[in-house]
């Protein structure tokens, strides 16, 4: 049974990684019905911003990089929004898949300018080098890092959005942005912090799992498919359905493994077709109106 | 006057929804806007609250021009449309509703929803009782009549502290009842607080009842502005509803 304890911390850390790069994309969709392409692209930044801030150290710079790397990220999408996804939305979903496609395009290419097609990598830092004793087991320290900030996101979120008047705010912007602004509300405003917000938990997600990937022009691409899944799945515009799918999504990864390892890759896919065969809407989420 | 257009109109390509409408709503009255459907009423009001911006014209709130403005800013200066934020949040009770319209402009957007709501609460009951639903304020917002929900409605636009409410049909739909109630509280609204009330109407009944000032909208223009009694008798009013083969009820005998 010590298997038991690898695959079910390879889930975990899987889901964590799926997660922070869906909440922020489910958010955005949840809050300004916008499908943003470019959500990869912010997990991007992220992870390249962290790598130059780091540089080759492997002491406590990690720390600090990956807040700033997080909040210059949160920045850029601040600046995306007032650019190019204020003047889209409510515009039919072909527009805003073209647009933001096209941002995705830019980014990409202006990464390539800066940080190169070299693979970049950045150090585990050095308290959370090697791995721990679970069960007999050794996992990697740093997937306690990743599987850690997964759930503070998720808490985080689901306190910020029960709790506070901002998310009071963006749950009544997700039903009703006409009575919103009829109370007194600057939607303008709010949909500029919720998209810097999403972009900041892209930007957070690349950052915390850069240690444990290859750096490179191109994982933007292979994050938003990921995303879309777990987002889809999970219900658009749902927290909480992007963590339960999150899971399901990185079980089914784990089972692909251990049942058909030449298959292994095809297993998530099938597990969201399965799933939307049966709920269009995805597991939290709601019938279009 | 509270609120003034001039030569304000809308166009959507070809199509002039609102044609060099000339308004002026004084402070304190009820101020009525009839008639055919597609006359342009809704689209009056959408320009009026920020929603849609003017193709050309003015608006004045106070002497303050804000055509063109955004609709938050226009509601925090004080041209309120009664708003159905019960949709947003149907499990709220009547009285977390009300709270929660108080407190939807706060700047401090990162404060504790619950310790908001126990700040304004007393504010929250005392505007129950101004449009008679203290009796259920514990009830779930959206297990109420039609009639006691469009009070709600109306509970909710004043939380905002309107200098000018905005009502579009508030009678629309409603049984004769509940017609008598909702317009006994519009009256009374602005009797008791001297709030000015613009509507726009169906039922003419509620409009020759409670209106101080009515303007009929034809085709996007006012052919007329008066008194119940001018507009009642002016001629081009009843060529207008009988051309729609809809005459005007209650005309006086």
């Amino acid at each position: 049974m010590d298997t038991v304890v690898i695959e079910v911390s390879g889930t975990l850390s899987a889901a964590s990684s799926l997660f922070l790069a869906s909440a922020g994309l489910t958010l955005i969709f949840g809050a300004m019905r916008v499908i943003n392409l470019a959500h990869g692209s912010f997990y991007m930044f992220g992870a390249f911003l962290t790598t130059s801030l780091v540089g080759f150290a492997t002491g406590a710079r990690f720390w600090w990089a990956v807040p700033v790397a997080a909040l210059a990220v949160a920045l850029i999408g601040a600046g995306v929004e007032l650019g190019v996804i204020r003047h889209i939305y409510g515009k039919e979903h072909l527009t805003q898949l073209l647009a933001t496609y096209a941002l995705f395009l830019i980014f990409a290419d202006l990464a390539l300018r800066i940080w190169g097609a070299e693979s970049r990598a950045v150090p585990v830092p050095k308290s959370f080098f090697g791995s721990i004793e679970i069960a007999g087991e050794q996992i990697p320290k740093y997937n306690l890092v990743i599987v850690g900030t997964a759930i503070a996101v998720g808490v985080g979120l689901w306190l910020l959005l029960k709790l506070t008047t901002l998310g009071w705010r963006i749950r009544a912007a997700v039903d009703d942005p006409e009575s919103l602004e009829a109370s007194g509300v600057n939607l303008q405003l709010l949909f500029t912090v919720v998209f810097a917000l999403g972009a900041l938990l892209a930007g957070l997600g690349g950052a915390v799992i850069s240690p444990q990937i290859a750096v490179t022009p191109g994982i933007d691409g292979s994050i938003i498919v990921g995303a879309f899944i777990v987002t889809v799945v999970g219900g658009l515009g749902s927290i909480l359905g992007a963590a339960v799918a999150a899971l399901l999504i990185g079980a089914s990864e784990t089972a692909g493994t251990l049942a058909a390892p030449d298959w292994a890759s095809t297993f998530p896919y099938i597990a969201m077709i399965a799933i939307l065969a049966v709920r269009p809407w995805g597991l939290f989420g709601q019938p279009e109106r | 006057m509270i609120l003034s257009t001039r030569s304000l109109t809308k166009q959507f390509g070809s199509f002039t929804a609102v044609d060099d409408v000339d308004l002026d709503v004084a402070e304190g009255t009820i101020h009525s806007i009839i008639g055919p459907n597609g006359a342009g009423k809704t689209t009056l009001f959408r320009l009026l609250t920020g929603v849609h911006a003017p193709t050309a014209g003015r608006v004045t709130l106070e002497g303050a021009e804000i055509a063109g403005r955004k609709p938050h800013s226009i509601a925090r200066k004080g041209l309120v449309q009664s708003f159905q934020l019960t949709s947003v949040f149907p499990r709220l009770s009547v009285l977390e509703s009300v709270q929660a319209a108080i407190i939807a402009p706060t700047r401090r957007p990162l404060d504790l929803v619950t310790r908001y709501h126990r700040s304004v609460e007393g504010e929250a009951r005392a505007l129950l009782a101004r449009v008679g639903l203290e009796s259920v304020a514990g009830s779930q917002a959206n297990s109420l009549s039609h009639g006691d929900q469009r009070a709600l409605d109306i509970a909710l636009a004043l939380a905002t502290k309107p200098k000018l409410l905005l009502l579009d049909e508030p009678t629309a739909g409603m049984s004769p009842a509940e017609t008598q109630k909702t317009t006994q509280l519009v009256s009374e609204l602005n009797r008791t607080t001297g709030l000015t009330i613009l509507f726009s109407e169906h039922d003419m009944d509620v409009v020759w009842g409670i209106s101080h000032r009515v303007s009929v909208l034809h085709q996007g223009a006012v052919i007329a502005e008066g008194s119940v009694a001018e507009v009642q008798s002016n001629p081009e009013v009843m060529t207008v509803y009988l051309g729609e083969g809809e005459p005007l009820e209650k005309l006086p005998a």
